[in-house]
């Protein structure tokens, strides 16, 4: 019965690393949130429940196996026609066995963990929006002293590193610009939504997961009780980037995050002053901005992925012309395409400045061997007036 | 057994076309249930070798073989022809060939839609499988890259290998309806006389619970996927909240399809484990009735809890407790099964030639599938579980396990009856052995990066992955290659070997052991009488 | 339970080659409509449209082709009297279970319509006031929905009225319900061997199943040019086509199938002992009757 010790092993293995879940690759991760606490003495108790059931069952079996064997000159007995009551009466057992794991032993501890999970609203001492978009984070917070914060969260992995050209790091593949900040021991109420397809907001460590919908609004809450940087992935088939979409957070103590608050409002307010730029600084901030959010789809080289994907090398919108002859921008021009988008084309007028836009623009014109005749510069306070 | 009643083919007996022909247009029931077999077996191992790729991907952190979007199509479309064009057919295959023999019956009520049942299939796979090859022409962007669940919005956004899977899905929906409707009448209107419902081999009990969730399930899925089709082309708004629909409404319309389709892939396997177990024992099934009531308890708890596949979508708290409890109670039922096997076993005559070890196996590997199972109808804890590699590892567990694993102890149980010819023991027993062991090679660590947060249906993923992925991909590899001994078991198997006697193992009872193996053209030329 | 079998062979057809022939229409079909439909997603496709239009006439042609001659000869097998009272059970229970797959077709969409009534559109207009992006969507039914912009494209619901009860649609439900006594009544002739009534019967129930077909006509041609009510207009418009559409579809099928069961009785078959090509029929019109009912309230009425 090779195989039988086999599988015996393996499973003892699994026990023995439940219980011992110090070591945390082979079982949730350390919790950090009261929900995900929650979760993990659940989930330990019930792995603890099915491994005994396992067992036991297992154990009759392989008995049965060795001991009721023809080899071994066993002959078979016949249930003798046993009376229906007994027969009614032994086959009830496991059913009522599992009638108590399911509805006492574990189904009283997940009523109470459902209604904790549930409960988005109470205490919540601050509110934070988390907006899924292919593929990408969009954090905005609220209310409160953060109100009107609002930026966005990408991979910073570089492709080079994907694609085996170059070492890996530690933190590979869950790593981003700009991390979700949150104070420590605060109860946060998370508004999920979405701007395309369905995304799922999860970092494993605060036992919350919910799905990203677009046109609704979920709620779930986390409340980080120690400081640190936390890491998670969207777990929501989103297209050919879900597995380029990590969630970081950084939780820190209350003081710190009121200096982060302060120093991040001082660097959007600066952000989104629109002032003239000369040509070069438009094209170098451009080229940021293209790398982050457009070289997904584009590609760096603005080749694009033809058929799904349009290239914006030699593409006549990008070099067309922008403005018509009363200074409003032209429908289907390029400042048109990137503020409105269409069909698979975001829309990113709510998500890019005025500059950033301004900037992107610029560079498309100027760059991938384009030289747009008309209009090759787009500043700042062009798109702020086409906002209008 | 005495006979009453004669019933055959019409005046032609047995000349019958030959050649391509004969399979083309057969109204046979062995035939057809050949066919289905062939194509099922044919259509794993293209399924599984499309997830070998996957595995190679996942072998080690990195893109080596291919870009996210092929990654993202092969993984549906690994799920969509493991199900409907392996798993599913496999069932009606055995269904085709046994349940007239073991009731009795001359051949199927309706052998011409039995035909078309099959021939709806090949369409189907081609339909599936087609835009992979348009893509290669640079027509459109190959198959669907949303999973085999056809999520929307993302199914709304994608382009016509999307279009394929819905007419490919509508296409497997009419064959299995057919299916369905062939096996509920062959089983009320074609049992021999005095074979009533309470003699009636458990084998096709479970199809006839199978038939019915089929009927009232898979239509569903019809409707579904066409509202996507509306929406994707003429502007219709179900699945869009712009116009007051819900994405969520999708996931409603496909899991109530989805759950009880777990149940319709198993149901039949659950029919003839207890026969082979009981023949492997040399004792008859221990609580025949439990098992019956059990099944019937099974189909109606599987319509009304289809919720638990997507807990984290958002529903109100009401809704989620009613969706977990009702979801544990599948375990019930379940408990009462594994106890008439494990009972079954105890005391017999035991002997372990390949169809029992296999069975052995099933029950153990199933297990763990279903307590694991057990534990994701946790709503709080399904949280961390959902949509990890937690998932994968338990619908392993019970699909090919399950699924798979059962099959092939079906085929093992009855290939002597069908072809006429043993295959051959020890090759049997390797194929088990090396199946069981990479398979819990292949599929333990995923229970493991699960836990630890791997999200399924990523092509790459971060280091602290690495090891697992590269135990469960080398399980896969020898996995698939075991498989291959399988295959020449069977193509041996037919060719030749020793001849096998009527009954073929000792300990064997049931109406299909008492005609010749392999059974003539036509089965039942006089129908017997069951007392 | 059924123990004795009529003392015959039961009839086992011969090999035919519709159901292959069938299948491949069917691809044809699908796969011309999927190339006829593949620019909607993507520009560069436009080139697969014509081709994938000839693809769905073939398909549709031989399935049609392939329909007729499968219903004839069994049609034939049934009048050189093959089949018995054993095949002809099979042929009653498969129709029952066929009908009931339809039922469970129409309840997925029934089931869309509960949904975005009860649950999906009070949704949308329940959110926390201060955070909800539809300020002034107030969720009542009929609903065209918020409007909004998804995957790049911007929805804006224009004004909605909804299909009223009382005009067309109760004279539609009146239509069939009178259909239903009509073919019971041509089935009492059938089985008193009253041609006259049979086939008069049957003739009245084409009659009535034809109107009502045309009342639809009607009312979809004032929806879509009087009253503004589209395919597209949300939540409303979608499920009211879609039932009422498939519906629709179920009627003109039921209608063929009619017109075929009456020129076979012009011609003298069914007897009164057996007549299930008859009886079929009847069923599948008394299904798509009921359907109507549900269609009449959950639809036209309750709004
Ligand atoms: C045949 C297939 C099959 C079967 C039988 C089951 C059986 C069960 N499944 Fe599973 N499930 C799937 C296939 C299956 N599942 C698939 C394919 C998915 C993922 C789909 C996707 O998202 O793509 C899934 C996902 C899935 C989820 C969603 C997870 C998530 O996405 O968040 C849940 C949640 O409740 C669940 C629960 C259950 C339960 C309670 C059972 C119960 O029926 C189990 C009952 C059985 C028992 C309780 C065992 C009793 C055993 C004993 C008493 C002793 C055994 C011991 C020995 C033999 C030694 N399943
Ligand atoms: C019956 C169903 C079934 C079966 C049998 C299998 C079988 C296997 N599955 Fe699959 N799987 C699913 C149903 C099934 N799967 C479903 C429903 C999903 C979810 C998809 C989704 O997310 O939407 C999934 C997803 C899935 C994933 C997750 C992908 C992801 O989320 O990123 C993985 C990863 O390891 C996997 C692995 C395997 C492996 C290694 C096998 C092996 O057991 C396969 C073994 C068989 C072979 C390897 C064939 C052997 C043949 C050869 C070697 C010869 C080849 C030669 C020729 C073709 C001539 N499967
Ligand atoms: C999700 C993928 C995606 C991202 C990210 C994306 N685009 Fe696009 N873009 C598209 C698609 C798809 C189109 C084609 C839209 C159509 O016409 O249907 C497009 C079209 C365009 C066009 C018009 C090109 C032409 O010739 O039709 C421009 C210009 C453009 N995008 C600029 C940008 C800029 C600037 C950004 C980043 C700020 C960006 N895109 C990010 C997918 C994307
Ligand atoms: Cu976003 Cu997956
Ligand atoms: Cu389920």
């Amino acid at each position: 019965m090779r195989f039988l010790k086999k599988v015996g092993i393996s499973l003892a293995a699994m026990l023995a690393s439940l219980s011992a879940y110090a070591d945390y690759t082979w079982n949730f991760p350390e919790p950090v949130t009261p929900m995900a606490l929650d979760t993990l003495h659940v989930h330990n108790k019930f792995m603890v429940i099915i491994a005994i059931i396992f067992f036991v069952v297992l154990a009759i079996m392989i008995y049965s196996i060795f001991a009721h064997r023809k080899s071994k000159g066993f002959k078979a007995v016949a249930d003798k026609a046993p009376s229906t009551a007994v027969e009614v009466f032994w086959v009830l057992v496991p059913f009522a066995i599992l009638l108590l794991i399911d509805f006492v032993i574990m189904g009283i501890p997940a009523y109470h963990s459902v209604l904790v999970m549930e409960d988005t609203r109470d205490q919540a001492t601050m509110v934070v929006k988390v907006t899924g978009s292919q593929w990408k984070w969009q954090y905005e917070y609220m209310d409160g002293d953060a109100q009107g914060i609002k930026f966005t969260s990408v991979l910073t992995t570089t492709e080079d590193q994907r694609y085996n050209r170059a070492p890996k790091d530690e933190h590979y593949l869950l790593e981003v610009d700009n991390p979700l900040v949150l104070p420590v021991g605060q109860k946060v109420r998370i508004l999920m939504t979405a701007d395309d397809v369905l995304h799922n907001w999860w970092v494993p460590q605060f036992g919350s997961a919910r799905v990203a919908v677009p046109g609704f609004i979920r709620e779930t809450w986390v409340q980080v009780d120690k400081a640190g940087t936390y890491r998670g992935q969207c777990k929501e088939l989103c297209g050919k980037g879900h597995g380029y979409m990590p969630i970081v957070v950084n939780a820190i103590p209350m003081d710190e995050y009121k200096t982060w608050v302060a120093a991040k409002k001082e660097e959007q307010k600066k952000a989104s002053e629109v002032k003239e730029m000369s040509k070069e600084d438009l094209i170098a901030q451009g080229k940021t901005v293209y790398e982050k959010n457009c070289a997904v789809c584009h590609q760096l080289t603005g080749a694009g992925l033809p058929p799904a994907f349009p290239a914006l090398a030699g593409s006549k919108i990008a070099t067309g012309p922008i403005f018509g002859a009363d200074g409003k921008y032209l429908p289907d021009s390029h400042l048109d395409r990137v503020l409105n988008g269409k069909n698979v084309m975001p829309a990113w007028k709510a998500t890019l400045n005025d500059t950033e836009i301004a900037a992107v623009i610029t560079y498309e014109r100027n760059s991938f061997g384009n030289t747009a005749a008309a209009d090759p510069v787009v500043q700042p306070t062009q798109v702020k007036a086409a906002r209008q | 057994m005495s006979t009453t009643t004669v019933a055959h083919h019409d005046d032609h007996h047995d000349h019958h076309p030959t050649g391509l022909m004969r399979w083309l247009t057969t109204t046979n029931h062995k035939d057809i249930g050949t066919m289905y077999l062939t194509f099922s077996l044919i259509m794993f191992l293209v399924g599984g070798a499309m997830i070998l790729g996957i595995r190679a991907e996942l072998f080690k952190p990195g893109l080596q073989l291919m870009k996210p979007e092929l990654f993202n199509q092969l993984i549906g479309v690994h799920a969509l022809i493991m199900i409907f064009a392996a798993l599913m057919p496999a069932a009606t295959g055995f269904a085709n060939w046994m349940i007239p023999l073991q009731i009795g019956a001359p051949d199927m009520a309706l052998p011409r839609l039995n035909n078309w049942g099959f021939w709806l299939l090949p369409p189907a796979a081609i339909l599936l499988t087609l835009p992979f090859t348009l893509a290669l022409f640079g027509i459109g962007d190959g198959a669907l890259a949303t999973g085999w669940t056809f999520y929307p919005p993302l199914s709304i956004q994608g382009g016509i290998g999307v279009d394929f899977a819905i007419f490919s899905v509508h296409i497997l929906g009419i064959s299995s309806i057919l299916g369905s409707i062939n096996i509920i009448v062959t089983i009320f209107n074609m049992r021999a006389p005095g074979m009533t419902m309470m003699k009636l081999p458990l084998f096709a009990w479970g199809w006839l619970i199978t038939a019915f969730l089929l009927v009232a399930t898979i239509p569903v899925l019809a409707g579904a996927v066409t509202m996507l089709l509306t929406d994707r082309h003429f502007g219709t708004h179900f699945f869009d909240a712009a116009g007051g629909g819900d994405p969520i409404l999708f996931q409603h319309l496909f899991w109530f399809f989805g759950h009880p389709e777990v149940y319709i892939l198993l149901l039949p396997v659950w029919g003839f484990i207890p026969q082979i177990l009981q023949t492997f024992a040399r004792k008859p099934v221990y609580g025949y009735k439990a098992q019956v009531y059990s099944f019937w308890a099974v189909g109606a708890l599987s319509v009304v809890v289809w919720a638990h596949h997507f807990f984290t979508a958002g529903m109100p708290v009401p809704a989620l407790l009613y969706f977990m409890y009702s979801t544990m109670a599948i375990s019930l039922p379940l408990a009462v099964m594994f106890f008439c096997w494990i009972k079954t076993m105890w005391k017999g005559s035991m002997s372990f030639e390949t169809p029992m070890l296999f069975t052995v196996g099933w029950i153990i590997l199933f297990g763990i599938g279903g307590l694991t199972g057990l534990v994701l109808a946790d709503v709080a804890a399904d949280a961390q579980y959902h949509n990890s590699y937690f998932v994968v590892a338990h619908f392993h567990y019970t699909l090919f396990a399950g699924g798979i694993m059962g099959m092939m102890a079906g085929v093992y149980y009855w290939l002597p009856k069908m072809t006429g010819h043993m295959y051959n023991e020890k090759l049997g027993k390797l194929h088990f052995w090396l199946t069981a062991i990479s398979f819990n090679l292949t599929f333990i660590p995923q229970f493991f990066v699960g836990l630890a947060g791997m999200p399924r249906r990523i092509p790459d993923y971060a280091l602290q992955f690495a090891e697992f992925n590269m135990i469960s991909s080398t399980g896969a590899f020898i996995l698939g290659l075991s498989q291959l001994l399988f295959v020449y078991n069977i193509i041996s198997c037919i060719k030749g070997g020793e001849k096998a006697t009527d009954k073929v193992w000792e300990g064997a009872q049931g109406l299909e052991w008492t005609l010749p193996s392999p059974p003539p053209y036509h089965s039942f030329t006089e129908q017997p009488v069951v007392k | 339970m059924a123990t004795t079998h009529s003392d015959h062979h039961y009839f086992v057809p011969e090999g035919v080659s519709y159901p292959v022939t069938l299948s491949a229409g069917l691809l044809s079909l699908a796969a011309g409509f999927v190339f006829s439909v593949a620019t909607d997603k993507n520009k560069e496709l436009g080139y697969l449209a014509a081709p994938g239009k000839w693809m769905m006439y073939l398909g549709a042609a031989i399935i049609l082709f392939m329909v007729f001659k499968w219903m004839g000869s069994v049609i034939t097998e049934s009048v050189t009297g093959k089949y018995k009272k054993w095949e002809d059970r099979s042929f009653r229970w498969g129709m029952m279970v066929f009908i009931a797959s339809e039922v469970a077709f129409f309840a997925a969409f029934f089931g869309a319509l509960f949904y975005m009534r009860e649950l999906s559109v009070p949704q949308l207009a329940s959110f926390d006031p201060s955070f909800t992006p539809y300020k002034d969507f107030m969720g009542s039914w009929p609903s065209a929905g918020p409007g909004g912009n998804i995957l790049g494209q911007t929805y804006t619901p224009g004004p909605l009225t909804p299909m009223g009860a009382w005009g067309l649609p109760a004279i539609n439900t009146l239509l069939l319900l009178t259909s239903g006594a009509t073919i019971t009544w041509a089935h009492w002739g059938l089985i008193k061997n009253n041609r006259k009534q049979l086939n008069l019967g049957l003739f009245l129930t084409i009659a009535l199943g034809t109107a009502f077909l045309i009342c639809q006509a009607f009312e979809y041609h004032h929806a879509y040019t009087e009253m503004g009510l589209t395919l597209k207009s949300g939540a409303y418009g979608a499920t009211f086509f879609m039932l009422t559409g498939f519906h629709g579809f179920h009627v003109t099928l039921g209608t063929i199938m009619l017109i075929v069961i009456w020129l076979r009785s012009l011609k003298g078959h069914f007897t009164p002992e057996n007549h299930f090509g008859f009886e079929g029929v009847a069923w599948y019109w008394h299904f798509v009757d009921v359907v109507w009912l549900g269609l009449f309230i959950f639809v036209y009425w309750l709004v």
